[in-house]
């Protein structure tokens, strides 16, 4: 059948299963909007398109399935590298479809033309810069198959305009759809050695404070229910990590919480004393270890990881193992199960340890006294409790983002959806966008800052008119928050440059102009039924602009730098 | 700065990738990425067209190299690597000069280069383009020989290498 590049290029993504493209069109990806007029697939067009690159890692989060973006050349691709970078941190499946020049216009400054493959090579799991349209369908298959398998990841695909342009001889080609994907390169190991496997369980069943390490490579295995039965089993405690929250559930009598630089006293302190930490889909990441040569100097390490590359990295295995976190938790579970677990070592001591240290120090904070702002903590524990069992939430970067992870109960795998890796304030809007589009059956709210909020808010006019009902949590300390803490901490409170304003601008009235529900709440008995409010809401996106106190501080904190041991609970 | 390629701390990679544009450029950006000077680099196609290989000399401590290797072999367009020891490789590398040697030298910068194996491929009054294909030191040894006449120009091509046999 003839067909032409751009025509090629719809179809291809149609025969992946893509269910929704986030992009905004421009000169030189033209062409493909054209055939998207006529497609099932739906457009979402955003308004700047770091939001659909954020969109398509919440769609990404909330579903396991690929999140797909789309836009045009130069301006548009340059715009969008962010969203790679996280993408690339926190290993969400992307692809992402970004317009060029024509070939011929490549290498000569073109209007719009930035080297997109080479600006983005080394934030990419891979990049193609396509010179034929017949090579459409297959490296778009070959697409999918690198962002989904493995290690997830972002990857790009640059498609020059004349190709993809029905009026230009160089579009034409014959249509095919590749029935399999064939790279020499790229083989995934996916099941552990049994051999390893079996050392790694001779090594759990005769640990005496063992700890379950788990990291967002749980959730993007799809590994969450056989990490809880593997725990079980065992019955060892699980720390998961910012990335791994909800691998277990945080009601599970098990799970300890999160560790790292925000993380709370037991989940840091488990890891510093274990005698075996088993690692699964996590990466040793420097907020979670703290300063390297300190970090849980007992312990033996066994590691569990999709990238080979990850193994040895930070903190040398006694046992690693490349594969996949769910086939490798089951074998391992086979493998004690055959050993049998009645012969691991009495742990009552480390368990109460454990429970001891829970009770000792739990995550606290002071409530307002009257005419004082709102404590973000208690506004996160009111959304929390006000809100169904598996809501998704989502946040940016910043203080609000690590009370999130710390006071919000993620009871299932799935519904927590921020930045770890690269820390990119902005994230939430149009991450939990993204995230209601995959999930219109779940409700949806941003926990955001202030300062986030007025990164990409743009975000709100997408879903008001595509009547995407998310709702957002301003926690507004009118300060860069997280920063304030360090140079308050740090820097002899020399407070530079990180005060924002409470109410310019007015959230309410932009939330408003924006398409949305806007509220404000500023007093403690007005939290509740302004939740309530916004859960009623279901036609249009909500923002609550929560005043809070800029004074308050995110605790534990491990300072930068610092021994885990050196944790300061509180001030 | 060490310039001496025989020292303890270089590594070659001989890396099989799929011959295509920009693959290059991803592997050696995993050494720019970490300010890693590569020291000698061979690319060119094997008899299968479609692949390429890249031999690499750097000189990184074995950590990071490790490191680096995992990395490289993430890589989609990366096939096969192996990193091999200067002691179980075979190395070879061409250089190419252009030397004046005044007149009354002539013969014995001609013994010279036979003792060296190294061929005249040109020459046109007292100026000769000399090559020689051998290993990585002896180039050294011959290179300093020709920098004791008068030299307009040296090229050498970067190293290549095989496993060596059994
Ligand atoms: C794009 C970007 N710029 C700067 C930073 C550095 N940074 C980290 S947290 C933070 C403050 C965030 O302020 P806000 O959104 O109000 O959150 P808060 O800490 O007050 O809760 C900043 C500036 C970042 N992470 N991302
Ligand atoms: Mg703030």
């Amino acid at each position: 059948m003839k067909t032409n590049g751009g025509a090629a290029l719809i179809k291809s993504l149609e025969l992946e299963g893509v269910e929704v493209i986030f992009g905004l069109p421009g000169g030189a990806i033209l062409p493909v909007y054209d055939p998207i007029i006529d497609s099932p697939i739906r457009h979402i067009l955003v308004r700047h398109e770091q939001g659909a690159g954020h969109m398509a890692e919440g769609y990404a989060h909330a579903t396991g399935r690929p999140g797909v973006a789309m836009v045009t050349s130069g301006p548009a691709a340059t715009n969008i590298v962010t969203p790679l970078a996280d993408a690339y941190m926190d290993s969400v499946p992307l692809v992402v479809i970004t317009g060029q020049v024509g070939t011929a216009g490549i290498g000569t400054d073109a209007f719009q033309e930035v080297d997109t493959v080479g600006m983005t090579r080394s934030i990419t799991k891979h990049n193609e810069l396509v010179t034929r349209a017949e090579d459409i369908p297959r490296v778009i298959r070959e697409a999918f198959h690198i962002a989904t398998t493995g290690r997830p990841g972002p990857v790009l695909v640059d498609i020059p305009k004349d190709i993809v342009d029905p009026t230009n001889p160089n579009s034409a080609m014959d249509w095919y759809w590749p029935d399999s994907v064939d790279l020499a390169g790229y083989n995934p190991q996916m099941e552990g050695d049994p051999a390893l496997i079996e050392a790694a369980a001779r090594l759990i069943l005769a640990s005496e404070r063992p700890v379950l390490y788990a990291g967002g490579g749980i959730l993007k295995a799809r590994a969450a229910e056989a990490l809880t039965a593997l725990a079980e089993l065992v019955d060892i405690p699980v720390v998961t990590t910012l990335m791994g929250r909800g691998g277990i559930p945080d009601d599970h009598p098990l799970c300890l919480g999160m560790p790292g630089m925000h993380g709370n006293y037991t989940a840091v302190m488990s890891m510093q004393e274990s005698d075996l930490l088993i690692a699964l889909g996590s990466r040793f990441d420097d907020r979670v270890t703290g300063k390297l040569a300190e970090f849980a100097p007992h312990a033996r390490i066994i590691h569990v990881d999709i990238d080979p590359a990850e193994l040895g990295k930070v903190r040398r295995p006694d046992v690693g193992i490349t594969g996949d976190c769910r086939l490798v938790i089951e074998e391992l579970i086979n493998a004690i199960k055959i050993f049998g677990t009645e012969t691991q070592p009495d742990r009552s001591s480390w368990r109460s340890t454990l429970s001891g240290w829970q009770e000792k120090y739990p995550l606290t904070y002071e409530q307002s006294q009257t005419g004082e702002l709102l404590k973000p903590q208690f506004v996160l524990e009111q959304l929390r409790d006000n809100t169904p069992d598996d809501c998704i939430v989502a946040s940016g970067v910043g203080q609000h983002q690590m009370w999130t992870a710390q006071y919000w109960k993620f009871n299932h795998p799935y519904t927590w959806i921020n930045s770890g890796g690269l820390g990119t304030m902005g994230f939430a809007v149009p991450a939990a966008i993204g995230a209601k589009v995959g999930r219109p059956d779940r409700m949806v709210w941003a926990v955001d800052g202030d300062g986030c909020f007025q990164m990409t808010a743009q975000e709100l006019v997408t879903a008001a008119s595509e009547r995407i009902p998310v709702k957002i949590a301003i926690l507004n300390n009118a300060y860069l928050g997280m920063v304030r803490q360090w140079q308050e901490m740090f820097y002899e409170e020399r407070y530079s440059e990180v005060y924002l304003s409470p109410d310019l601008p007015d959230y309410k009235m932009w939330a408003e102009a924006m398409g949305c529900v806007g509220m404000r709440v500023e007093s403690p008995e007005d939290v509740l039924p302004a939740i309530q409010r916004a859960n009623e809401i279901d036609d249009r996106p909500v923002v609550i602009d929560f005043r809070t106190d800029a004074r308050e501080k995110v605790f534990p904190m491990v300072p930068a730098g610092k021994s885990n041991s050196d944790i300061v609970v509180g001030e | 700065m060490n310039t001496n390629p025989t020292e303890v701390r270089h590594h070659i990679l001989s890396v099989l990738v799929e011959n295509k544009p920009g693959v290059l450029a991803r592997v050696s950006g995993l050494f720019a990425r970490r300010a890693y000077n590569i020291y000698s680099l061979a690319v060119a196609p094997t008899n299968d067209p479609s692949v390429s290989r890249i031999s690499i000399v750097v000189d990184v401590e074995s950590a990071p190299l490790e490191q680096i290797t995992k990395q490289l072999d993430k890589l989609i367009n990366v096939l096969v690597i192996e990193e091999l020891a200067p002691a179980d490789a075979v190395q070879r590398e061409l250089l190419i000069a252009t030397v004046s040697v005044t007149t009354s030298g002539h013969d014995a910068f001609r013994s010279t280069l036979g003792t060296f194996s190294a061929q005249v491929l040109q020459e046109s009054g007292d100026s000769f383009i000399v090559s020689l294909e051998d290993t990585p030191e002896r180039l050294d040894v011959f290179a300093s020989f020709l920098g004791s006449h008068h030299l307009a120009a040296i090229e050498r091509t970067g190293r290549v290498a095989l496993p060596r046999l059994g």
